[in-house]
């Protein structure tokens, strides 16, 4: 026992005296994992996409060539594929704003101190729920039906639906990610002090002037924040678009086709359009403030 | 801010609208479990517990249900201890770089879960490894990460600075002081983040596809491949309510045990 504490002793003695030391023991681990796990694959993968493919293995081999960049910029129907993929991501990031907005102002404003927090969680809990269920729920939902069965939940109980496609793959979407939207344009409300609204309206200014000229400007950091995760995550989807898409296609089905071909090379210039679509994305939501509420 | 009462109903209306919207498919999916029609149309049937019944005779998904508690279980004992010393790390030193850390430590759920998906299939395939379940937790650690990073950096960053001086004021040594002052004010969120982690690998797809090779089917891989078999998506509704029953009570465990329902977006 003493021979342990001693050690341990010894062991505090040696952190203290060195502050480097003690930065490396706990920063070393996780630093190494993102550095060289993470940000090593993607540069591995950054890298595969500039050499040729062998057919055999559907794995490069070993020559470079810019023969895939140059597919992924410039063939047109890459180019629309792309230019879609980033639409429905803004479309459902506009539609989980637009939800977002009027449902965080009751719950932060008018919703009384007890049923505010029932709210919130039972409003992020769905997020939990599965991501497949959650998609499979909304086909059970939006089925159109056929002369062999009737439609499912919406087309029998409310005569409409939008049958599979784009429009069913942004509802589904909103579905998946708007709790991702609600929760910092919430906390940005919350942080509103009511000093600030009623002075608004003491200077003459109505329930709308107000909410343009004073709630909105100041929840920009936070709807930044919200619209990171809404627009990500819609940009890379694959799964949904095969599940309620019907013939619709985004960027991450022709990365999956194009990888199980298999043409690894390819595949890899392919992610490289994702991946520098978010950076300008981060970066511009950064100069909007999302990182101070992240 | 002055509300009338015309938008204060129809504000409280879109309100509770939106929760309707947002549980009633999974909802349907429950009722569906006990259709006895194996299609997605609606109304139900017959009542029926024979697919509840015979579940259990369903390898695969057994099967499936034992990888992905394995895979997640090991996939979040290695984000929790890396996530947790980060935002320790994050919150007691300042070095240089460090905005570049946090934000390295954020990228996993920032870039589209197939750009990681893809990348370290890649990685495996270069070197040689095969595919398999050592791939499959390497990506889900990678993103679990974030979410234990997430909840312990929270409560750092709420615990009150001078506790810790205070007991090395006392004498503490700086392992005392970690062990009898800041690991009990923070142990209840590395639980926290370590049961949302799990969640979010029980539940994660799109990685996991990427990673897995053919040897490692999870859950949600066995409702994907299974769900465009008529004679086998009864048993998908069943899995999936299933998913749910295990999901919604731990997330709702989490977010107690944090520091708020902030946890529950915390990816």
């Amino acid at each position: 026992m003493t021979a342990v504490a001693g050690a341990a002793r010894r062991l505090t003695a040696f952190f203290r005296a060195r502050p480097l030391a003690r930065l490396f023991a706990v920063l070393g681990a996780p630093l190494t994992w993102l550095v060289v796990v993470y940000l090593g694959s993607l540069a591995l993968l950054v890298a595969s996409a500039f050499f040729k493919l062998d057919e055999f293995t559907g794995k490069s081999n070993g020559q470079l060539t810019f023969s895939n960049i140059s597919a992924v910029v410039t063939k047109s129907a890459y180019r629309s594929l792309m230019l879609r993929s980033v639409l429905i991501a803004a479309a459902v990031t506009v539609l989980c704003l637009v939800i977002a907005l009027p449902v965080a102002f009751y719950i932060s404003r008018l919703a009384s101190r007890w049923t505010k927090r029932g709210l919130i969680v039972a409003m992020l809990l769905p997020l939990w729920s599965g991501y497949l269920v959650k998609v499979y729920a909304l086909r059970a939902m939006f089925e159109p039906g056929s002369e062999f069965g009737s439609g499912g939940f919406l087309k029998s109980v409310v005569g409409w639906s939008p049958g599979f496609g784009y429009v069913a793959v942004i509802f589904t979407l909103t579905y998946l990610w708007f709790p991702y939207m609600l929760l910092p344009v919430y906390a940005g409300l919350e942080r509103l002090p009511n000093s600030l609204l009623d002075a608004s309206s003491d200077l003459g200014a109505g329930s709308a002037r107000t909410f343009w000229s004073v709630i909105m400007p100041m929840l920009i950091p936070s709807i930044a924040a919200g619209s990171i995760f809404t627009f990500a995550l819609s940009l890379g989807d694959y799964i949904t678009v095969k599940v309620v898409g019907g013939t619709a296609q985004m960027i991450g089905n022709i990365i999956e086709r194009v990888l199980l071909a298999p043409n690894q090379p390819l595949a890899a210039a392919f992610t490289l359009w994702p991946v520098g679509i978010m950076l300008v994305y981060l970066a511009a939501m950064a100069r909007l403030g999302a990182f101070k509420n992240l | 801010m002055q509300v009338s009462r015309t938008s204060r109903i129809s504000l409280r209306m879109a309100t509770y609208g939106v929760l309707v919207a947002m549980y009633l498919p999974l909802v349907l999916v429950v009722v569906l479990s006990f259709n006895s029609s194996n299609s997605f149309s609606w109304p139900p049937r017959k009542f029926t517990t024979r697919w509840w019944s015979t579940i259990l005779d369903v390898e695969s998904a057994r099967h499936a249900l034992l990888t992905s508690i394995k895979l997640a279980t090991l996939a979040v004992l290695i984000a929790v201890v890396l996530g947790s010393l980060l935002a320790f790390a994050l919150q007691n030193f300042s070095f240089y770089g460090k905005n570049t850390v946090s934000f390295l430590a954020v990228l996993p759920i920032a870039l589209p879960g197939i750009v990681t998906g893809v990348a370290m299939r890649n990685t495996f395939m270069r070197f040689g490894w095969d595919l398999g379940l050592v791939s499959v937790v390497a990506g889900h650690a990678t993103f679990c990460i974030v979410i234990a990073y997430n909840n312990v950096a929270a409560r750092l960053r709420r615990m009150a600075p001078n506790v810790a001086e205070a007991s090395s004021d006392l004498g503490a040594t700086g392992w005392q002081t970690f062990r009898y002052v800041t690991w009990p004010l923070m142990s209840g969120s590395v639980v926290a983040g370590g049961i949302l982690a799990f969640a979010l690998s029980f539940d994660e797809v799109v990685v996991t596809t990427f990673t897995a090779g053919s040897g490692v089917e999870t859950l949600p891989q066995w409702i994907l491949n299974n769900f465009s078999r008529p004679n086998v998506l009864p048993y998908v509704t069943v899995v999936a309510t299933v998913v749910m029953a295990i999901s919604l009570p731990l997330a709702w465990l989490a977010q107690r045990l944090s520091d708020g329902a902030e946890s529950l977006a915390g990816r």
